[in-house]
């Protein structure tokens, strides 16, 4: 423990000396790499938007309320749209994450050296893309729409739930799956009978999870084009209709709100 | 024998017990996928065009053009990259006194309800939505982006952080309170102390995230790679928009990689 000695008392030290100045260097670092990127980011800013915003933002807050009630009739297509892209866009990825998953895990893949990182890679490309500019790519290729949506969303989440599932098969008990192998069981039973039911749970969780955060993710994909209330909150804003903006992001919170007790309901009767 | 063999087969029991919830999910399931492909409207004329230019597309990945536009590349990944470190180091400093507000174990009820307040609007709202907003009211360009980013980072950030504090040892707390440490010292000493290693992963984790979320804000003017992305496509310059795609991929990978191996590091 780290004491230093002050005339006759001893006085308590969180650290030592030298661990002391690595701390303190290392947040010099970290500051000083703050402070030049900060000042590349307020050379690009135009200083006088930035100190006329408050005024900006009353201005639009003022003509946002209250929202236009009327152009609900509009919204329910798009709505019903929004949902509609979460969902099958989940289940586009389900129907391709579970294959994966089980190449991908450790214990159930048929090649490590082969299958696995082909798997794993599937995996990271599609994590790493934004589910934005999946649909941004797929709007370009086969044109506007919902249908656009839909894969943009199905192919941003294969690896999320392929990811998550492949976790939950590694972590399976084996014991169960011995006891179904010491029954003579072929390789497709031994995957329905002794992994399968261990790792059920964990998938509904996963499914609805992601439906919940592809919801959310929905909401956007009309910005570039991809269907959903995007499309109209789009159009909103570039028409400057603030009245039905307002309406617009009050729906999407209600259908966010929603879908979050939808899942946290779904999640508690399976847990 | 045979007879009564076959009529006692096993069957595995179903995953939902209850008979009429099960069938009433399937019909529910069918009725919904037949509604929902109902409405859904597909011109097929226009996919099968896409389908030649999705040749085209997957083809400019070899070899992606990474020369002729390497100048906007270069500014918008840059871009990208200030606002992701920028928008984690502020959204951090801002969540700790919300997050430390939302734990219940802390706060005051009024403070606790209000800093729940501010973590459920910001963390309900898109990041890009918020640009959007952000750029009509500061311009264009990063600091929009910036902005934009750090609300979600509070949003996420704090609320983890909260909820870590709820799970805390309040053994711990209690013994540096009964040494007569002020609330700032007991904050040092105890809480910190608690929540730190899982917090500096977090905080990694989101400096992830939040590159990944810069790459977009570009598209509706917040500064970053997105806009360089967006144009890439208007022009159908598709060997351009694979060598960014490539870009972003292989410094997501590093970043993923490199957060994994310090949150073990940390740990």
């Amino acid at each position: 423990m780290p004491v230093r000695q002050q005339a006759d008392t001893k006085i308590w030290k969180r650290r030592t000396t030298k661990a002391q100045f690595a701390v303190w260097f290392g947040w010099l670092v970290g500051v000083a790499i703050f402070v030049y990127c900060w000042r590349l980011i307020s050379e690009k800013t135009i200083w006088f938007f930035v100190t006329d915003a408050p005024k900006q933002a009353a201005d639009m807050a003022e003509r946002m309320v209250p929202p236009k009630w009327s152009y609900m009739e509009v919204l329910w297509a798009p709505v019903w749209d929004t949902i509609n892209i979460a969902t099958l866009g989940t289940m586009i990825a389900i129907v391709i994450a579970v294959p994966v998953a089980f190449c991908a895990a450790r214990n159930t893949t048929p090649s490590v050296h082969f299958v696995r990182p082909v798997a794993l890679f599937i995996i990271v490309s599609s994590r790493s893309i934004n589910s934005l500019i999946w649909a941004l790519m797929l709007v370009t290729l086969i044109g506007p729409g919902v249908l656009a949506g839909v894969i943009a969303i199905g192919l941003r989440s294969i690896g999320f739930c392929a990811k998550l599932l492949y976790e939950a098969i590694e972590e399976i008990d084996h014991n169960q799956v011995e006891a179904v192998i010491a029954t003579g069981a072929a390789r497709s039973q031994q995957l329905s009978f002794g992994i399968v039911p261990q790792i059920m749970p964990a998938f509904a969780g996963i499914s609805v999870f992601r439906w919940d955060i592809n919801i959310r993710e929905s909401t956007v994909l009309g910005l570039v084009g991809a269907g959903g209330i995007g499309l109209q909150l789009d159009s909103s804003i570039s028409t400057l209709a603030w009245t039905q903006v307002s309406l617009i992001l009050l729906v999407i919170l209600a259908t966010v709100i929603v879908s979050e007790w939808v899942s946290a309901k779904i999640r508690h009767a399976i847990i | 024998m045979t007879q009564n063999a076959t009529s006692r087969r096993w069957k595995r029991p179903p995953f939902i017990q209850n008979p009429t919830l099960r069938w009433g999910l399937w019909v529910g399931a069918a009725i919904y996928l037949a509604l929902a492909f109902g409405t859904m409207e597909v011109n097929w004329d226009r996919v099968a065009e896409g389908a030649t230019r999705g040749q085209r597309f997957v083809a400019a990945f070899f070899p992606p053009d990474f020369v002729s536009r390497w100048d906007s590349i270069q500014d918008g990944i840059l871009e990208s990259l200030w606002m992701t470190i920028t928008s984690t180091v502020i959204g951090i400093i801002l969540s700790v006194p919300v997050g430390l507000g939302a734990a219940r174990n802390l706060a005051y009820r009024p403070v606790y309800l209000f800093c729940r307040g501010i973590l459920a609007v910001s963390r309900t709202f898109p990041e890009i939505i918020l640009a959007i907003f952000f750029v009509k009211l500061f311009g264009f360009g990063p600091f929009a982006g910036f902005l934009a980013l750090s609300v979600g980072t509070i949003g996420f950030y704090g609320k983890l952080l909260a909820e870590d504090i709820e799970d805390m040892d309040p053994v711990q707390a209690e013994a540096i309170k009964s040494v007569g440490a002020g609330w700032l010292q007991w904050l040092n000493y105890s809480v910190q102390p608690q929540v730190m290693p899982r917090m500096i992963g977090l905080g990694i984790y989101r400096l992830d995230i939040n590159f990944r979320e810069s790459a977009v804000v570009g598209i509706v003017g917040g500064g970053g790679i997105g806009a360089t992305l967006l144009t890439s496509f208007d022009r159908y310059e598709f060997d351009s928009a694979a060598a960014i795609l490539l870009v972003i991929i292989g410094i997501v990978m590093v970043l993923e990689y490199s957060s994994g191996y310090i949150r073990r590091w940390v740990q």
